[in-house]
């Protein structure tokens, strides 16, 4: 049964693991803003060449 | 008639503005105006037209940018206190930008870049309204980055405030490292408490302790962290003699952790450090519900948002910008159009047409002569004036309102909260209760008391009852911010519900601000004489010509001849060969023999014959009657006008006869009305929106501020209201009382849970598995029950959205 000691742990330390990775997300400021991020996805870098396309169907 | 339609169907490109006519065009695109134009060439030549394929006319039509404008922006210490942060090659600042409203404007704000290779990263923050930009200094100077939004209509707004005291920036984020600290130490001991609830039978005593310790391990940041805020307002409540919801919760806490403690190092019991965790897991999760607030809206906002953060002075025929801080008596300064008066002073020269419509009420705008007295806060609406400074910006006829006492005790009612009125009688029954037990069970023997003593205090620790509250009033809040009322902290709903005085204020709240309905008086005009008298008043830059400009309908313009404008008096000209005077009455040739304060009337004759006078009167907001006269039902209402009686008449009619209406109140005298009306005991709700109000909302119970544009500038209050939902203020009222009841109802609820567990904890039955399903359940059940009443009772107030 001392074989659960080593499980627990490792079950602690990837559990610390996602403690860890909140906090640096609320450290990053990931929480500072939640709407700008979810309209920023959708703006393409380089959209010229599918806007020409589409002008081009109309 | 036909001209018109065609008209309205030309739709600026840039900014989705009627265009006047179509003079303006690129190819097949249309501009309202040459600043729209300006952008359009600005951002196809840099290939930024994306822009306009995120939304449709996204643009924002720029002010036209006056050269020495931004010239403060190159002195040192305004730079200083305007940077966030600044190295040798890179500057990084946050400017406010409240014209900010789609994706595009996302979009083109972070693609800065391609318009300046010197800008090196653009961040928008929309909530806040905010935008972070880092650039090189060395190439590009504060001033040229600021021209640079301008051009593109993105001028930041950059007011004394803003450099007096900078924002705080993370006021909550250590309220999330505590929440994610408690749900991973929740999770964890729960997990490791498993072999206790279900009583498996761990024979090997090693596992036994090394589960318990593991617990008490996780349990310490628990305690010691997360908790923390709890003691602390606790410990601080008490030391003001004020028994606080979070008193009772604390010494749920502290016996949890104490006893759990015990059990564990004493090797006597398993503890309830699951259930100490669960606890502050859930209550924190509350607090972040409660603490929402409205980022981009500020509530706190004094006089010095609304000031200009620089003067242009004028010294030795030198026009010079310097900050509004460093001006002192005797300087002469130089205002240009639509810029605001930062100072007492007197006019020295040029033609001032003041609009004080946002400092003392009166609604419309005052002409000015050289050597007249000018107060502070005013807007010149005319050409550019002159004036010498004779007060000091701190001693101002306006900015004294802000010395008064009222603005230095914001606070003190978090103390009347219900929930800690409750929570005092609530402490002590506990606490009697607990001490009972433990003396019936202390006959029996000491262990047992003690075991009695602990438990009844851990099962009354009143979680779901100070769960209740901020999760009905948070989610009351949210329902209320998708109506456009948008409340400073949630304990205004609480306040809201107590109202029994509501006062109005007429110009900006009941009326609509900017506008003004014309009525003719006298001889019928033919359309010929409409005619003349549009051409003349196209000539003026008067706000009333405009006015009247704008109520004439047609397109035909003569030509006018002789043209003259009066500062005080009128206009008069020549069209087709007739003379036309439009002014006050005696320029026009009256006979004055009514009070001309009254009401706002301009005469006008023709051919020095007077035909006839037009009667600027407000334009009251859209069902403004029927709020009116449904609130008088319920509730004693009063009218604070900084305007004169000319439209009490009509006033009357909304208001009955049991209300009292005030004119020419001065932002003082509006203070003491409210003092006077709480002194006799009286909840007072106070509406207002202009600085003139400022005392009164500050001193009310509940202070709203009515808007158009809710990121314009308002003073401080303690909600901000959109103009145009004015109409759902009864609903609003109503909604707040639906509130409180809904509280009421969690509370009995909470209780009820509470009796069961106290019922186990007297008889010492309290088991750690028991209090561990019992505190989750009246928790969660608690927050349902409050958040689905709020939506229920939200949806019959009418209070939908889309």
């Amino acid at each position: 049964m001392e074989v659960i000691v080593i499980l627990i742990g490792a079950s602690l330390l990837v559990a610390i693991g996602f403690l860890i990775a909140f906090i640096w997300s609320v450290k990053s400021g990931q929480y500072q803003d939640t709407y700008t991020p979810s309209v920023r996805i959708l703006l393409d870098e380089n959209k010229e060449e599918q806007n020409q396309t589409n002008n081009s169907k109309k | 008639m036909n001209s018109v339609t065609k008209n309205t169907q030309l739709i600026c490109y840039h900014c989705g503005q009627d265009c006047p006519d179509d003079s303006i065009h690129l190819e097949d695109k249309y501009f309202c105006c040459n600043g729209c134009k300006t952008v359009f060439e600005i951002l196809n030549q840099n290939q930024l037209c994306n822009y306009y394929n995120f939304g449709s006319n996204p643009g924002i039509s720029p002010s036209t940018v006056i050269d020495k404008k931004y010239d403060y922006l190159d002195e040192r210490d305004v730079i200083e206190k305007l940077v966030d942060f600044k190295d040798d090659k890179f500057t990084s600042l946050t400017f406010y930008i409240p014209q900010m409203h789609c994706s595009s404007c996302i979009w083109l704000l972070e693609n800065l870049y391609k318009l300046n290779s010197a800008v090196v990263q653009s961040k928008v923050n929309f909530v806040r309204k905010e935008l972070s930009v880092r650039f090189l200094h060395e190439k590009l100077s504060l001033k040229e980055l600021v021209k640079l939004l301008a051009s593109i209509g993105y001028e930041p707004q950059i007011s004394l405030d803003s450099v007096e005291q900078k924002k705080e920036q993370h006021p909550n984020r250590h309220l999330y490292y505590k929440v994610g600290i408690a749900g991973f130490c929740f999770g964890n001991i729960m997990l490791f408490s498993f072999p206790e609830y279900f009583s498996i039978d761990i024979t090997e005593t090693f596992l036994k302790k090394f589960f318990s310790y593991l617990n008490l391990i996780l349990a310490l940041p628990v305690f010691f962290y997360s908790a923390s805020d709890y003691f602390i307002s606790a410990f601080k409540g008490l030391r003001k003699k004020v028994v606080n919801i979070d008193v009772p919760i604390s010494l749920g806490i502290l016996v949890l952790f104490i006893r759990s403690a015990y059990e564990i190092l004493f090797n006597v019991g398993a503890g309830y450090f699951d259930s100490m965790a669960g606890l502050v897991f859930f209550l924190l999760i509350g607090k972040i519900l409660q603490e929402k607030t409205y980022d981009a809206l500020n509530f706190e906002r004094d006089y010095k948002a609304y000031f200009p953060l620089s003067v242009t002075i004028k010294q030795n025929e030198v026009e010079k910008s310097i900050p509004v801080s460093k001006l002192m008596i005797g300087n002469r300064i130089l205002i240009r159009k639509n810029e605001i008066i930062p100072a007492d002073s007197i006019l020295i020269n040029g033609d001032g047409i003041i609009d004080y419509s946002f400092v003392t009420g009166e609604s419309h705008p005052v002409s000015k002569v050289s050597g007249e007295m000018i107060y502070a806060g005013g807007r010149q609406l005319g050409g550019a004036i002159e004036l010498e400074v004779i007060k000091e910006v701190s001693q101002s006829y306006l900015t004294r309102l802000w010395n008064n006492d009222t603005f230095n005790n914001i606070g003190e009612s978090y103390f009347t909260r219900f929930s800690n009125t409750v929570s005092k009688y609530f402490t002590i029954i506990v606490l009697l209760l607990a001490i009972a037990s433990g003396a019936y069970w202390l006959t029996v023997d000491l262990k047992t008391a003690v075991h009695v003593f602990t438990s009844v205090l851990i099962v009354a620790c009143p979680c779901a009852l100070a769960l209740s509250t901020p999760f009905t009033l948070g989610n009351a809040m949210r329902i209320l911010g998708r109506n456009k009322f948008y409340l400073k902290n949630s304990s205004v709903i609480e306040e809201m519900a107590k109202i029994n005085e509501i006062v109005f204020d007429k110009t900006g709240t009941i009326t609509e601000s900017g506008k003004a309905d014309i009525i003719f008086n006298g001889k019928v005009l033919t359309p010929f004489e409409q005619k003349l008298v549009k051409s003349l008043v196209r000539n003026s830059t008067h706000p009333l010509s405009k006015k009247i400009y704008d109520s004439i309908s047609g397109e035909e313009i003569f030509p006018v001849t002789n043209f003259q404008e009066i500062t005080g008096k009128g206009i008069s000209g020549i069209v087709y060969g007739n003379l036309l005077k439009l002014g006050s009455s005696s320029f026009a040739g009256v006979e004055n023999n009514e009070d001309e304060t009254l009401q706002t009337k301009i005469y006008l004759s023709i051919n020095e014959q007077v035909v006839g006078k037009f009667i600027v009167s407000n334009s009251y907001r859209d069902g403004i009657e029927d709020v009116i006269k449904n609130l008088s039902k319920h509730y004693h209402l009063s009218l604070l006008s900084g305007d004169n009686e000319g439209e009490k008449s009509t006033l009357e009619k909304f208001f009955g006869e049991k209300s009292n209406l005030n004119f020419r109140q001065s932002p003082e005298d509006k203070l003491i009305y409210i003092k006077e009306q709480q002194s006799k005991g009286k909840k007072v709700l106070m509406l207002g929106d202009g600085l003139n109000d400022a005392g009164a909302l500050s001193k009310s119970d509940v202070g709203i501020a009515v808007t158009d544009d809710i990121s314009n500038f308002s003073p401080a209050c303690d909600a901000i209201l959109h103009g145009s939902e004015l109409k759902k203020l009864p609903k609003f009222l109503e909604y707040a009382k639906d509130g409180v009841k809904i509280i009421y109802a969690s509370f009995v609820i909470s209780f009820l849970y509470n009796l069961i567990g106290l019922s186990f904890a007297v008889e010492a039955k309290l088991s750690p598995i028991l209090a561990a399903i019992l505190m989750p359940v009246s928790s969660i059940s608690v927050v349902v029950f409050a958040t689905v009443m709020t939506n229920i009772f939200g949806k019959k107030r009418g209070l939908t959205w889309k």
